[in-house]
């Protein structure tokens, strides 16, 4: 299969037969590497010396937080190909990535609250990492909230691509104000990937499976949704017709 | 010439309307759409107004000599039908309101808010709009809703006065204005066909 | 387009709500508040910017349907469309005429309602400088929801859910400028901060004001 561009796979029907391969095997995978890297990490990895079992939430929490970030990336992306290219399965792809984003994000916080309970004596706090998230989950309920309210797909995918232009804008914008309004208390960047140096490698091989997991369940279940997508807007094409006689 | 279109396909809500329209309109003509309702003459003048872009074909006219008057007229109730005026008049950077007072006779509501008007004396003060932009290309969308047989009169006089002095009117209308020379389009045969297969849309299908 | 700011000031005070309705909900906040936290004057003197904020703020948000719904459903903003005034110039005079509206009422009303909630004699001030920087990017970047959801029904909700999460960045330079100002700090950062939002978005709001307007009218 010689793939000459790119931009094949934005025609509807082609996505779809070649979806019909992938998928199974995406998602096949996606499970085999979640389930490896989690059972790694529970229970083969030795209990942090310091923080006891409870340091083996970042196995969700971690590449649930990464993932948050980088599907509102994605979304940016598809949008500015929707945007300059129009192609409806960039458009669709943003859409059906949205609520997986909103979830990560819910999980992100969720296991957060969890894992900070024990650590920090508190479910919650004003931190800027944890505030951050909470803008951002708006962000993405407001965007899900104006595709679902525009009836024409056309007018919804224009909108919410530009809502998302601006909103990313903004969410920048909000990441730096709020560092700016309350410097971080405490809170674990020693967890994450940018300071390495501070995770094991006992705890960061099993990690890295479990992000691996993580972003291919997303690629599968965008894959998923988008062809739900395109079946839908098929759906709505054909009564449409039938209307119109 | 005022406006030429070529092989024009308009489309509402992803669906197409009407396929291949072309015509030209001179200066000093008028030119009336007919066709049942539904069939998209509200969707072509608002694509010929550039409100909405063609799915393809070409419309070669000033941007800046067209007006355009839909199914509402845009009027406040709360201003007094010379605010409403004036504003307008304003925008399209004229002064003299006192030609389309005259035309549409609504010299004497002048100081009334403008939500105390009857629908008609409405669609009027709607019509005398057009004057005072003093642009040579009307895009009228029935403009002769809710208008009684006088005020059909006055529109008729006002549109064949300004086709005198060179303008052209582009209108949608069931009914008979009594204009001479004038051009009629039926639609109907325009009708957009049931897309072919492998065509871009219809690779939902 | 100063045709249309005339158009929409009068508009405003015709319909008798324009100057009153933001400031009247700003009050009731400012009212409420009290009765909420308890009328200990040294805690609403501490909270009094944040709330001063919070309550010009919803008091924007309030507004901001009518900025284009009334010309939608009339028509006119069809025609605005095709007249010869550029979109951007539109959803430029009409994000000033809201801010003229309502930002800048609930900034003359600010010091008196600063009163009701005990605000130190040092936070007037860069309350009112904040306000007076901040509020220009409430009403454009109100302007942008607006536009975005003139075309539905029931889009004040919608509305509300999009605007407040973009109003984020504004709400922390505007209200920590005020604190610091209360707290003796230096304020130049946040005051700059904010400055620098306001400029930037209305430099480059009303491009996308205008686009999603453009879309919605198709």
């Amino acid at each position: 299969m010689s793939l000459n561009s790119l931009w094949e796979y934005a025609n509807p029907r082609k996505f779809i037969q070649t979806t019909d391969m992938v998928l199974p095997w995406v998602t096949v995978l996606a499970v085999g590497v979640l389930v490896t890297g989690l059972i790694w990490g529970f229970f083969f990895t030795p209990a942090d010396y310091r923080q006891g079992a409870t340091v083996k939430i970042i196995y969700i929490h971690v590449p649930g937080a990464l993932m948050a970030i980088n599907i509102w990336l994605m979304m940016l992306v598809t949008s500015l190909v929707w945007i300059v290219r129009r192609h409806h399965v960039s458009a669709m792809a943003a859409r059906a990535a949205a609520p997986v984003g909103m979830v990560m994000t819910l999980i992100a916080l969720i296991t957060g609250a969890i894992w900070g309970q024990p650590m920090w004596g508190t479910w919650w706090a004003w931190d800027p990492r944890l505030t951050s998230f909470l803008i951002l989950f708006l962000f993405y309920i407001g965007y899900m909230a104006l595709w679902s309210a525009i009836e024409n797909d056309d007018t919804a995918a224009d909108l919410t691509s530009i809502l998302c232009l601006v909103g990313s804008v903004f969410a920048l914008l909000s990441r730096y104000a709020v560092n700016f309004w309350n410097q971080g208390l405490h809170q674990g960047a020693s967890m994450s990937l940018d300071k390495e140096e501070h995770v094991a490698d006992v705890f960061y091989y099993p990690l890295l499976v479990c992000i691996a997991g993580f972003v291919l369940l997303f690629i599968s279940l965008v894959l998923l949704r988008t062809r739900t997508e395109i079946r839908a807007r098929r759906m709505r094409v054909l009564l449409a017709r039938a209307r119109m006689g | 010439m005022m406006i030429n279109v070529t092989n024009l396909t308009i489309a509402r809500g992803g669906i197409k309307l009407l396929e291949g329209v072309s015509f030209t309109l001179a200066a000093g003509k008028a030119l009336v759409l007919r066709g049942p309702n539904g069939i998209g003459k509200t969707t072509l003048l608002r694509t010929i107004a550039g409100l909405q872009n063609p799915v393809s074909g070409q419309i070669e006219a000033d941007r800046e000599s067209m007006v355009y008057a839909g199914h509402a007229d845009g009027i406040k109730p709360t201003l007094s039908v010379i605010e409403n005026l004036k504003f307008w008049a304003q925008v399209f950077g004229n002064k003299d309101i006192s030609k389309a007072l005259d035309a549409f006779e609504i010299a004497p509501l002048v100081h009334q808010p403008a939500g105390e008007l009857s629908a008609g004396q409405k669609r009027r003060l709607g019509l005398a709009r057009l004057l005072v932009t003093g642009r040579p290309l009307w895009i009228l969308d029935e403009p002769t809703v809710s208008l009684d047989a006088a005020a059909v009169g006055m529109f008729a006089d006002a549109v064949r006065a300004h086709l005198e002095q060179g303008g052209a009117a582009l209108i949608a209308t069931h009914i008979d204005l009594g204009l001479d020379g004038v051009d009629q389009l039926d639609v109907a045969p325009y009708r957009a066909k049931a897309p072919e297969p492998g065509d871009f849309d219809e690779a939902f299908i | 387009m100063i045709a249309l700011l005339q158009r929409d000031m009068r508009l405003a005070m015709r319909a008798g709500g324009g100057f009153g309705l933001g400031l009247s909900f700003f009050l009731i906040v400012v009212v409420l508040v009290p009765f909420g936290v308890g009328p200990q004057s040294a805690l609403l003197g501490k909270i009094a910017p944040g709330i001063l904020w919070l309550g010009a703020l919803l008091a924007c948000l309030l507004s901001l349907d009518r900025i284009f719904a009334l010309d939608w459903e009339d028509g006119s903003l069809d025609l605005l469309a095709t007249a010869p005034l550029p979109m951007e110039a539109i959803v430029s005079v009409k994000a000033l005429a809201h801010w003229l509206t309502t930002g800048l009422p609930l900034i003359l009303a600010a010091p008196l309602f600063g009163l009701l909630l005990n605000l130190p004699e040092a936070g007037y001030k860069p309350l009112i400088l904040s306000l007076i920087l901040g509020t220009p990017a409430l009403s454009v970047i109100g302007t942008f929801g607006a536009a975005l959801t003139v075309s539905l029904k029931r889009g004040g909700l919608l509305l509300s859910l999009l605007v407040l999460p973009l109003y984020v960045p504004t709400l922390i330079f505007g209200a920590e400028m005020a604190r610091r100002g209360i707290a003796g700090q230096v304020a130049t950062t946040p005051m700059l901060m904010l400055a620098g939002i306001t400029c930037g978005v209305i430099a480059l709001m009303p491009f996308a004001s205008a686009a999603v307007l453009r879309v919605n009218l198709r």
